[in-house]
This record gives C-alpha cells, sequence and structure tokens, in this order.
C-alpha cells in the first residue's frame, strides 16, 4: 500500500468544502492549539456558538472577508498508515482554473455537493474535469445530511445520479464512491455516524487511508527529461559527466539501452547516480543523474527514453486544452509550449473542437476557447519534440501553454487526447 | 508487517518523495535561471535546503550562492554555524544587513524593537543590486495559512510584492519561470514537507544544525507569553524577572522576538517525539511577529518578504 496519497477537493460556494477540509485536520488532529484558539478567538468574534473549522483554511483575508476560498490550498495530514497532501481547490465559478491545477497531481477526488441542492452545474464540471485529466478515482461527498434529517432516499437519488455522470465519463464501477458526510456535525468524516444507520460504507477518513492507489507505471517504458548537465570538472571528477533528471516514467537499470530524443541517438546506461551512492535500479518519481557510456552531445530538454519503446518524435500533434487565463484563444494563436524540460515555440493552427462538459458534447470548430473552456487543438511545434499521449504516459504527455509577451500561464495541455476518450461523449459525424 | 513496520515504511517512502521533488526543483531553476541565490539563515530549513542543494548537483558544487539577510539580532551560534558551512563547502555568501540600514537612516528601528519586519527591504535591494531573477527560500505550507496557498514557483513584481491574484496555475511539475526583467520569482523546494517530515529528514541524513535547536541552558525572561533571551537587542525590562532555563528552539529569526521553548530535546530523535507530542505550531510557540494579527503573514508576503 502506498504511504502517501495526493488528494482534490472540488465543490460549489457554500457547500462547505472549507469545513470539510477543517473537519478533515481537526479529526486527524492536525490542528494545533494555536491554530485553534485563533479560530475560537474568532468564531467567538463573530458571534458563533462553535468553532467555525473553515476559518481553518480559509487563508487569505479576502477569502475571510468573503466567506469564499479564491485559490488553490495545499493541506496535509496523516494517520498511522498513510500521509495525505490534499489540494483544497476552489468552487467559485471564475476560479475553475485552480481545479485543473489541484486535480493535476491527484491519485483521487473528493467533490462535494450539498444534499439539499445535489448534483449541480458544477459537480458535472469538476467530475469531466477530473476525468479528462486522468484521475483514478472519485468520491462524493453528499454533505449537510443533518439538513435533510438523514434522509437515505434523498440521499440515494443524488448518490444514483452521479454515478451514472461518472460512468458516463468512463469511471468503472468501484472507483466512484458516495458517501452521506455533516461536515458540520463529523457525521461519516472520522466517526461513523448513528444518525445514517441505513449507510454501511466507510467512513470519509476510513476509505481515504484504505483507497488503493494507482500504482505507479513502473510497467511503463522508461522516460528522463533531462534537467542538467552535471559536469564538475574538479579534481575529484575531472571527466565526470551525467545527465541529472526525475524520472517520468517506468524503470532504469545499468546496462540498459537508451535513446536520447529527439536527437534519436542511442547508448547504453552506465550508471544511476545520487548522492547517496549509484543505483541498482530507480522508478518514477526518483531524482537521479544518468552516466551514458558514450560521449555524447545531449542537453537540457532532451529526453532520455527506452531504446525499445520510443516516444514518437514530431513537430504537430493535436491536444485537448483547458483554458485557464481570462485572454481567448483563437487559431492562429502563437505561443510558447513547455513540454517536459524544453519549452518551444508553437501555433494553434486549429480550433477542432469544443467540448461542453455539462451535456457531454462537443462542439465542432469554435471560433474561440474561453476562460474554464476545454477543446481540442491542432498544434504546429517550432521544433521536433519526443510526445506521448496523455492516457499512456501522462507525465510526457503533459504540457502547459505559455504567453509569450507576458509569460502567463495559459493552458493545461493533454496531448492526443480526444473527448471521445470518455464514454458516452458522441462525436458529431467526421470527427 | 506490524503496524510500527507499516508506518517506518510509509514515513521512509513519503520521505524519499519530497527528497525526489526538491531536487527536482532545484535542477529546474539551474536549467531556466540565470541568476539563483539560496536565501540561507543558518536557521534548520535554510539548512536542510542547502543540504538538498548539495544532493542535486553531486558531484559538482552547488551552482549558487548565498544571500543571508542579517537583522544584527542574531544568535552568536547560528552565525558562526554559517560561516562554518560557507567555508566547507567553497560557497559565495552575500550579506544583506538591516544594521546598516539603521545606521544611514534608510530604515528605522521600530518602537518594539522587533526586526523581522525591517527585513523585506535589505531584501528587495540584495535582489535587485545582484540581479539575482531566482531566489529559494525554505518556506514550507504547513507553517500559516497565507503559505497554504504559495505557489512553489512564486512570482513577485518589480517592487517584490506577491500578489495572490496573479499567482500563475502549476500544473503537474511543469513550473513557468518566466518573468519580465526586474521581476524575479521565489521557489519554495521544501513546500510540500511538514515540520515533522523536517525532522525526520534532517535525522535520516544527519544534518548538522546550530546547537541553539538542541536542549541548553540558558538566561531568559518571559514577554508576551514567550521566553527571550538578552543580546544586543535588549534584555528584560525591570518588571521581567530572569529564569536560568533548560531551553531549545524550534525556529530561528530575530533575536528580539523569536522565544524559546522550555525543552530537554538534546538528540535529533528527541526532538522529534517532542515535535510529535507539542500542541502548538512552531510559528505559534515562538514567532512574536506572526502573532500581531491574523493576517500578518499575509501582509508581509505582499510586501515582499520570504
Amino acid at each position: 500500500m502506498s504511504s502517501l496519497l495526493r488528494l482534490a477537493t472540488a465543490g460549489s460556494v457554500d457547500d462547505g468544502k472549507s469545513t470539510l477540509v477543517g473537519r478533515l485536520l481537526y479529526d486527524t488532529k492536525s490542528v494545533l492549539a494555536d491554530q485553534l484558539d485563533a479560530v475560537e478567538r474568532a468564531s467567538v468574534d463573530k458571534g458563533m456558538s462553535t468553532p467555525d473549522l473553515s476559518l481553518l483554511v480559509d487563508g487569505l483575508r479576502s477569502e475571510r472577508e468573503q466567506g469564499i476560498t479564491i485559490d488553490v490550498a495545499y493541506r496535509y495530514f496523516a494517520t498511522p498508515n498513510r500521509s495525505f497532501v490534499l489540494a483544497d481547490t476552489p468552487g467559485h465559478v471564475q476560479y475553475t482554473r485552480n481545479t485543473v491545477t489541484g486535480a493535476s497531481t491527484a491519485q483521487l477526488g473528493v467533490l462535494l455537493v450539498d444534499a439539499r441542492n445535489g448534483v449541480v452545474e458544477q459537480t458535472r464540471r469538476h467530475a469531466a474535469v477530473l476525468a479528462m485529466l486522468g484521475v483514478p478515482r472519485l468520491v462524493l461527498a453528499v454533505n449537510k445530511v443533518d439538513l435533510i434529517d438523514y434522509d437515505e432516499a434523498a440521499f440515494t437519488v443524488i448518490a444514483k445520479e452521479f454515478a451514472a455522470h461518472a460512468t458516463s465519463l468512463g469511471y468503472a464501477e468501484g472507483t466512484v464512491l458516495a458517501i452521506p458526510v455533516s461536515a458540520l456535525q463529523g457525521d461519516n468524516v472520522a466517526a461513523k455516524s448513528e444518525n445514517t444507520p441505513w449507510y454501511s460504507g466507510p467512513t470519509l477518513l476510513e476509505h481515504l487511508e484504505e483507497v488503493p492507489v494507482a500504482p505507479d507505471p513502473h510497467e511503463a517504458p522508461f522516460r528522463m527529461p533531462v534537467q542538467y548537465v552535471i559536469r564538475p570538472r574538479t579534481p575529484e571528477h575531472p571527466d565526470y559527466r551525467g545527465y541529472a533528471g526525475q524520472i517520468a516514467a517506468g524503470t532504469i537499470r545499468p546496462g540498459d539501452e537508451v535513446v536520447v530524443l529527439p536527437q534519436g541517438l542511442k547508448s547504453t546506461v552506465e550508471s544511476v547516480d545520487t548522492a547517496d551512492g549509484s543505483l541498482t535500479e530507480a522508478g518514477t518519481g526518483k531524482s537521479v543523474t544518468v552516466v551514458l557510456t558514450d560521449d555524447l552531445d545531449i542537453a537540457r530538454g532532451d529526453v532520455i527514453a527506452a531504446a525499445d519503446n520510443a516516444p514518437k518524435v514530431t513537430d504537430e500533434c493535436t491536444a485537448a486544452l483547458c483554458w485557464l487565463s481570462t485572454k481567448q484563444l483563437e487559431p492562429g494563436a502563437r505561443v510558447l509550449v513547455k513540454q517536459g524540460t524544453r519549452t518551444v515555440q508553437a501555433m494553434v493552427e486549429e480550433l477542432n473542437a469544443r467540448f461542453d462538459e455539462q451535456t457531454l458534447s462537443i462542439v465542432d470548430a469554435p471560433d474561440k476557447l474561453e476562460l474554464n473552456e476545454i477543446g481540442n487543438v491542432s498544434l504546429r511545434l517550432a521544433e521536433q519534440l519526443p510526445v506521448d499521449d496523455y492516457t499512456v504516459s501522462p507525465r510526457t504527455g503533459a504540457f502547459i501553454v505559455i504567453d509569450p509577451k507576458d509569460g502567463d500561464t495559459l493552458a493545461a495541455g493533454l496531448v492526443g487526447h480526444r473527448f471521445s476518450q470518455l464514454k458516452g461523449v458522441t462525436e458529431p459525424e467526421g470527427a | 508487517m506490524t503496524t510500527l513496520e507499516a508506518a517506518a515504511d510509509a514515513a521512509r517512502d513519503n520521505l524519499a518523495a519530497l527528497e525526489s521533488e526538491a531536487i527536482h526543483i532545484f535542477r529546474e531553476v539551474a536549467g531556466e535561471f540565470d541568476r539563483p541565490v539560496i536565501l540561507f539563515s543558518g536557521g534548520k530549513d535554510s539548512t536542510l535546503l542547502l543540504h538538498l542543494a548539495i544532493k542535486a548537483f553531486w558531484p559538482a558544487p552547488v551552482p549558487f550562492p548565498l544571500l543571508h539577510v542579517d537583522t544584527g539580532h542574531n544568535f552568536d551560534e547560528v552565525i558562526a554555524f554559517r560561516d562554518h558551512v560557507v567555508e566547507k563547502y567553497g560557497l559565495r555568501l552575500v550579506v544583506a544587513s538591516v544594521q546598516d540600514y539603521i545606521d544611514d537612516g534608510r530604515l528605522a528601528e521600530r518602537a518594539d524593537g522587533t526586526r523581522n519586519p525591517l527585513q523585506t527591504q535589505p531584501l528587495l535591494d540584495a535582489i535587485a543590486d545582484n540581479k539575482f531573477d531566482a531566489v529559494f527560500g525554505g518556506g514550507r505550507r504547513d507553517e500559516e495559512r497565507a503559505r497554504a496557498k504559495e505557489r512553489i514557483f512564486s512570482l513577485r513584481s518589480a517592487f517584490g510584492q506577491w500578489d495572490p491574484r496573479r499567482q500563475r496555475p502549476e500544473l503537474w511539475n511543469l513550473y513557468n519561470g518566466r518573468h519580465r526583467p526586474g521581476e524575479h520569482v521565489r521557489v519554495f523546494p521544501l513546500s510540500n514537507f511538514t515540520e515533522a517530515d523536517v525532522w525526520n529528514y534532517i535525522a535520516r541524513e544527519q544534518v548538522a544544525l546550530p546547537s541553539i535547536y538542541y536542549a541548553h541552558q540558558r538566561k531568559v525572561y518571559e514577554r508576551d507569553g514567550m521566553w527571550l533571551t538578552e543580546g544586543p537587542w535588549g534584555g528584560p525590562r525591570e518588571d521581567e524577572e530572569v529564569h536560568e532555563l533548560t531551553v531549545r528552539y524550534r525556529t530561528v529569526g530575530d533575536g528580539s522576538c523569536t522565544g524559546a521553548v522550555e525543552s530537554t530535546a538534546a538528540t535529533v530523535e528527541e526532538v522529534i517525539a517532542e515535535v510529535q507530542a507539542s500542541r502548538l505550531t512552531e510559528r505559534g510557540a515562538t514567532r512574536a511577529d506572526d502573532r500581531m494579527s491574523e493576517a500578518a503573514m499575509e501582509d508581509r508576503k505582499r510586501e515582499g518578504y520570504f
């Protein structure tokens, strides 16, 4: 069982997400006395009789004033068996881009709904974004069940509606779970509630502790973007030349045959080094320095890949874009694409489609993409790049789009992603 | 496997993942920026930062200088430690001195004698004068609520200011370090470490720290619920009684506002046990400057603080 679970939460305004996150921190004893004191003082000031746990997580003054969350916040809590990094993403509609940010590294998404309102537009939008980013598991926390008198029938209606939506997005049975909770009262967050005798499933925390984390793609073919060339030229290491990087996918061992892309140079791994010594094997996520048997011209931006299963090298590709900027995208736009450790100029040649995540339908050839919209585009790149399909190798199939004028991050990109990969989406004729 | 063994395994995995993430961040900056610098006070977070930088570029030397914003209210042990580290690794140290600013009138001493808030101007000037474009800090997201919203690459305006609404979405491990001339990026490789992770990692790596992090005898007096020590920043007022106690420091900042905690934890293992049992966050326990107001850190970050 993996010891670290990265999760992202999303919900609409007033679903009580901050309170739920505050409750998780509080019930796992991740809140220390001085933090709690501060919250109690502030709650009394606001005329409340019990501590407002949402104050534990609303960090910025403007958030506290408006009672909403503006920005992704990262929270840390742990039980003896697992550490959790929780990306708490805002529900306010104009900040949906933060959901993409929080979810890009998440292994599980927790979506919140208010039991009185059920599944709403934002819920469907967030679920579609999580599905597209390949977040492997979802939890629907049906919050404020105390306000519907712990009504089983109402909960079941919401759970079924969400399950149907998740299925249409491609989530298999067993990867989605609905839990009736009250963040305010603590029902089924860390402690099993006596108010929901009809619910036999795990509490939210039990589920987070026990849920299988999708295995790292150790079986996937090896990929490592070169970050930096290490050449000490010191008396102790006059001729050392190593390629530093974090393994994006797969495993590497001394003796492995590799190819360096985009050049297509073949070589063999001589050693896999770290400051703690050379390794016999290193897997996904590990930062290492790779020494090759041949003296090659390799620089930052190149990719070292398994020789027998290398990514394709291309100067054009189609990709899904989650548009994160208030500046809109039109065909012909010139942008920068950062993929792996390389940043190249690119042109958006065509907007092929826009995905309407409300209706799970596709709009052909839109004129533009706007903030929070998801589209499929054809890109032409100024240089040849080694790329994988996002669904095959997320870390080498992901890229960001940067505005060359002011450096803003404009979009999250997923190479090769087609909306029809989300089951239940029908593409129009000829798409 | 027993529960204890499983928990130990879990902790090891977690530290390995945090280390790889921090090393990746250092190398990205080395690859994309012209003039990075590591903020280094000699405190535990910046010492850990340097330790990770050394590991990231081994067997080559660290390709960045260090920058110390010196409040003039230092603990002797920490300055000695700083100088020892600089010499041991053959690094270049740039010092921005708050005292110089006070001496020539560019800054005025505050009524309360605290100098932490005075660090911002010398820091920003040192960044501008040296044309530093990336500044590594030891900040962690678990420290404080405004920090929890911090990016790993945090863009600062030409005035050094942090605007929470201008922060870029940060996706996967694809960091965007683009900045205009005069702007710089603060980089936080320890973002995802918690205080417990820092201590567990220090234990695992046997990282040397200044002696004041471990229990020692010290003359202290109580002010605002904290144990302060005598120093060039002044001492106890007449109504403040001096006690000789066994204490240690959980954080090291400006001596006038950094409190000691009563502790007998003399080794890193004892400190870990104490941190686990503690009911106070390290900032709440020992930093008067963060307790000034609900939004103290947010305000200082906006102004360009660490």
